[in-house]
């Protein structure tokens, strides 16, 4: 379904090196198909799952799982699983629309999208023609529902320090396990867990178990905070047999299923985060635009419309970046339905990594922000359950811990660059050098055509980032990895490069297209979010110079930044541009670009 | 069984209505299958289902309606007709759009042709009773129950919030009336199926009409918005004085007595 020109991309390539409007995916690209997936993925959670969200909030499980047989129906379970197995081999662009529509729909969707990927995906990539004939049917219908058991009483962050253990029996038929499995998404009622162990205590390898399996029980539900439509169990395994041919992958290797999985499972987390803050957006402007103080609807205060303008412009951001990962996951894994070579498996889904972690990360706090904004904004009534935004607020929170928590995520990110460097993928001294040489001498406009000076600032946030990126490899090379203080702060210009840069050329690509004149609802989102990125680039480069350097060369290299970023902040109509922007959303009432 | 469907692509419910020179503003607005329409593909599809045979869906417009006739194949239609009619009509009315679609379905043998009671755009209601008339069938609106056994046919019909059963045999012409039937959402599977099923387009020519014989029977002299809706007033004071202000009001503001 996607057609996109075949780039030589490499993951994390927007880190050293600028990216071309044509090579991105954006929701402007979207099929005819992708719409319709997309409406009825909208319409099953508005007429199936919403009426039912009380009942579902309270722990009705068999409920939950009507709703998932419902979805498996409707071949919402089935589009990331190959139609050689009763699934539909969709793109990754319909994977990220599905996830976006789930995602309002809080305990539901975790549950949906627990299943969907980490439970579904180890056995779609890595599972055998037995294993996925097995299966895989099953779970594209929903008759099978799945989870994903990694974390344990002391292995979260660190989940291959796994205390849990196999060994084959004697007879050579079936591993025994023994371990406890914590937070585990879906177990109430799930038929199929994926289990990671260590072979005779050292090899870390995944499993297929199945519920009824002897020694297999579940420890009591945990009352969480949000997303309570999902089960939370412990799964705790006491001399648990799994037959031979249930084992995933190859021994010792369950850590290339393990985390590689979860880079499709942040990819799809990002896009129902995102989609639930459009959720909690929408909410937001509809009650502000009918409550009155003062004789005004909320919405019609300026302190409020500059609430939906950053919000609608962060909401943007999380909405290019998703869709743009969902091209690049599509051209590194479309092909890989058929194959049953695992290593190049591993390597393609661990490509983009660095981008998986970025739509995690910023989908979680986008989110996590539209949420707080949005209660906010209801006031009193926000604190009261009948509203509605309450369950919003506390349904949110967890997405900045699972799925690797958004620290963990973060370190990954700047880590990932340093390994190429460290195998000589790529030359960082020589970016370094370049960005160093822009900085000290930029070129007077260097572009001509739309949106010519957002690029610019585009380019000094990635020059930012790779100065600071060298002063980093410089003061502490190998021993990098310790200085976390350094990575976080790397980690946030990556961040704020790589939504800015989305948001920005997804939106010169529609003015190429459509013209500057119909366009200008994302010419401002754009700037909007990228005026937010510039303020935090400027703080966080200049707080790494300061840490990184001696004072002299410190205060040189600050008064650099410091010029750069104010030669090409735009200034003078941000507050009316932010009316604007809010004028627009309040009129649709709901976040439209 | 060989039925057809009439379906229309309308304004999605949610759009606002806005003007620009005098015409029904367009652009960036979202569209969807009429409503109404949607009960007549999904009691089409059910209808085939029990009792064997073909649904063709059949739409005139322009080429924008594809995407509705997507839809109903998606939904689960076998065919879908497009009489693109953007360049040849200008100005259609009911009667335009009545011709066009009889003299396609004249050759055709239809058992059951099921259109919306309503477009939620136009309103008129007028399409499907003037096809039917020019197809020489009988025709039945609103109804809200359909049921079939050989040739003959038993409809429930909403007649003003009362029903009425009437019986009658095929073919037949029958408009839907909400409660009919609840329609499906298409299924993942059902788009990725109705990419490869056959949607006919066709234009006048084709149906061997001139512009003349589809010219509009009516003239549309202007179009408005309705009056926007003032705030309420609480009136105050004795209930004497308020009913005296009241209907001074009625007299000098509202103009109704």
């Amino acid at each position: 379904m996607l057609e996109l020109t075949k780039t030589i991309y490499k993951g994390a390539s927007f880190l050293v090196s600028k990216t071309d409007a044509s090579y991105l995916f954006t929701p402007e690209d979207f099929t005819d198909e992708h719409k319709m997936i997309g409406r009825t993925a909208r319409q099953f959670i508005e007429k199936e799952v919403a009426p039912y969200s009380e009942e579902i909030e309270n722990q009705n499980f068999d409920l939950v799982v009507k709703k998932l047989r419902k979805a498996g129906s409707l071949g919402l379970l089935a589009h990331s699983i190959p139609e050689a197995y009763g699934g539909l081999g969709l793109d990754k662009i319909s994977k990220g629309i599905v996830g976006e529509m789930i995602g309002p729909s809080g305990g539901y969707g975790a549950a949906h999208s627990n299943h969907t990927c980490i439970a579904t995906l180890p056995i779609t990539y890595f599972g055998t023609e037995e294993q996925k004939k097995k299966y895989l049917p099953k779970m594209a219908s929903g008759e099978y529902i799945g989870a994903y058991c990694l974390t344990e009483p002391n292995a979260g962050s660190d989940a291959l320090s796994s205390q849990t253990t196999a060994r084959l029996n004697e007879e050579g038929t079936h591993y025994i396990l023994n371990g406890t499995k914590l937070y585990i998404t879906n177990a109430a009622f799930s038929d199929t867990f994926i289990i990671y162990a260590k072979v005779d205590g050292d090899h870390f390898t995944a499993f297929i178990a199945e519920k009824g399996f002897p020694g297999l029980t579940l420890g009591p539900e945990e009352n969480k905070m949000g997303i309570k439509g999902s089960s939370t169990r412990s799964v705790i395994l006491e001399d648990c047999l799994i037959p031979a041919e249930n084992l995933l992958g190859e021994i010792g290797k369950g850590h290339a299923i393990a985390l590689n999985v979860l880079n499709l499972g942040r990819f799809n987390l990002g896009s129902a985060c995102m989609g639930a803050a459009k959720y909690g957006f929408k909410k937001a402007v509809q009650y502000t635009g009918e409550r009155k103080q003062f004789g005004k609807t909320i919405a019609e205060f300026p302190a409020t419309k500059e609430k939906v303008a950053k919000m609608a412009a962060r909401i943007f951001a999380a909405e290019s970046i998703q869709y743009r990962t969902a091209g690049l996951l599509e051209e590194a894994l479309g092909d890989l339905y058929e194959t049953n070579d695992r290593n190049t498996v591993s390597k393609r889904l661990s490509e983009f990594a660095a981008e998986c972690a970025i739509c995690k990360v910023f989908g979680s706090e986008t989110l996590d922000y539209v949420a707080d904004e949005a209660l906010q904004l209801f006031g009193g009534a926000g604190f009261i359950k009948d509203y509605g935004i309450e369950q919003v607020y506390r349904d949110s929170r967890i997405n900045r811990i699972f799925e690797g928590t958004n620290e963990i995520n973060r370190l990954l990110i700047p880590t990932h660059l340093f390994r190429k460097t460290l195998k000589g993928d790529l030359n960082l001294k020589t970016k370094v050098h370049e960005a160093m040489l822009q900085l000290q001498n930029p070129e007077s406009s260097p572009y001509t055509g739309p949106l010519s000076s957002e690029r610019e600032r585009i380019d000094l946030i990635r020059n930012l980032f790779l100065v600071c990126s060298g002063l980093a490899y410089d003061s502490f090379g190998a021993n990098l990895a310790d200085e976390q203080e350094t990575l976080m702060r790397l980690a946030d210009l990556a961040i704020g490069l790589f939504a800015a840069e989305s948001a920005v050329y997804r939106t010169i690509k529609a003015v190429e297209k459509n013209g500057k004149e119909n366009e200008a609802v994302k010419i401002g989102l754009a700037e909007a979010f990228l005026e937010e990125v510039m303020w935090d680039a400027e703080r966080l480069s200049r707080t790494l110079v300061s840490q990184l350097t001696a004072d002299d060369h410190s205060r040189q290299l600050q008064k650099l930044i410091i010029r750069e970023c104010t030669r090409l902040q735009a200034s003078d109509n941000n507050f009316l541009r932010n009316r604007s922007i809010a004028d627009y959303q309040n009129e649709h009432g709901e976040f439209s670009s | 069984m060989n039925i057809y469907v009439l379906l229309k692509r309308t304004f999605d419910t949610e759009e606002k209505i806005t003007l620009s020179n005098g015409k029904i503003n367009e652009d960036g607005a979202e569209f969807i299958i009429n409503p109404y329409d949607e009960y007549a593909v999904e009691e089409a599809i059910q209808v085939r289902d029990a009792h064997g045979g073909e649904v063709t869906v059949v739409t005139v417009g322009n080429e924008e309606a594809e995407k509705q006739l997507r839809t109903a194949l998606a939904m689960g239609a076998d065919k879908a007709v497009l009489i693109n009619i953007e360049d040849d009509v200008e100005n259609g009315d009911q009667y335009t759009t009545a011709k066009i679609l009889s003299e396609y379905l004249k050759d055709k043998d239809a058992d059951l042709i099921i259109g919306g009671n309503v477009a939620i755009d136009g309103g008129s209601g007028q399409v499907g009773p003037r096809v039917a008339e020019l197809l020489d069938i009988p025709y039945i609106t609103t109804i809200t129950k359909l049921t079939i056994e050989g040739q003959n046919v038993s409809v429930v019909r909403d007649v003003e919030g009362d029903s009425e059963t009437i019986e009658t045999q095929l073919p037949l012409l029958v408009t839907a009336q909400q409660g009919l039937n609840e329609p499906r959402y298409p299924s993942l599977p059902g788009i990725m199926k109705a990419k490869k099923k056959p949607l006919d387009e066709l234009e006048l020519d084709d149906l061997d009409l001139e512009e003349d014989d589809v010219e509009a029977k009516t003239k549309t002299i202007e179009i408005f918005l309705p009056p926007k809706k003032e705030a309420g007033r609480v009136l105050q004071g004795d209930l004497a004085d308020q009913v005296k202000e009241l209907t001074g009001l009625l007299r000098t503001e509202a103009k109704v007595i």
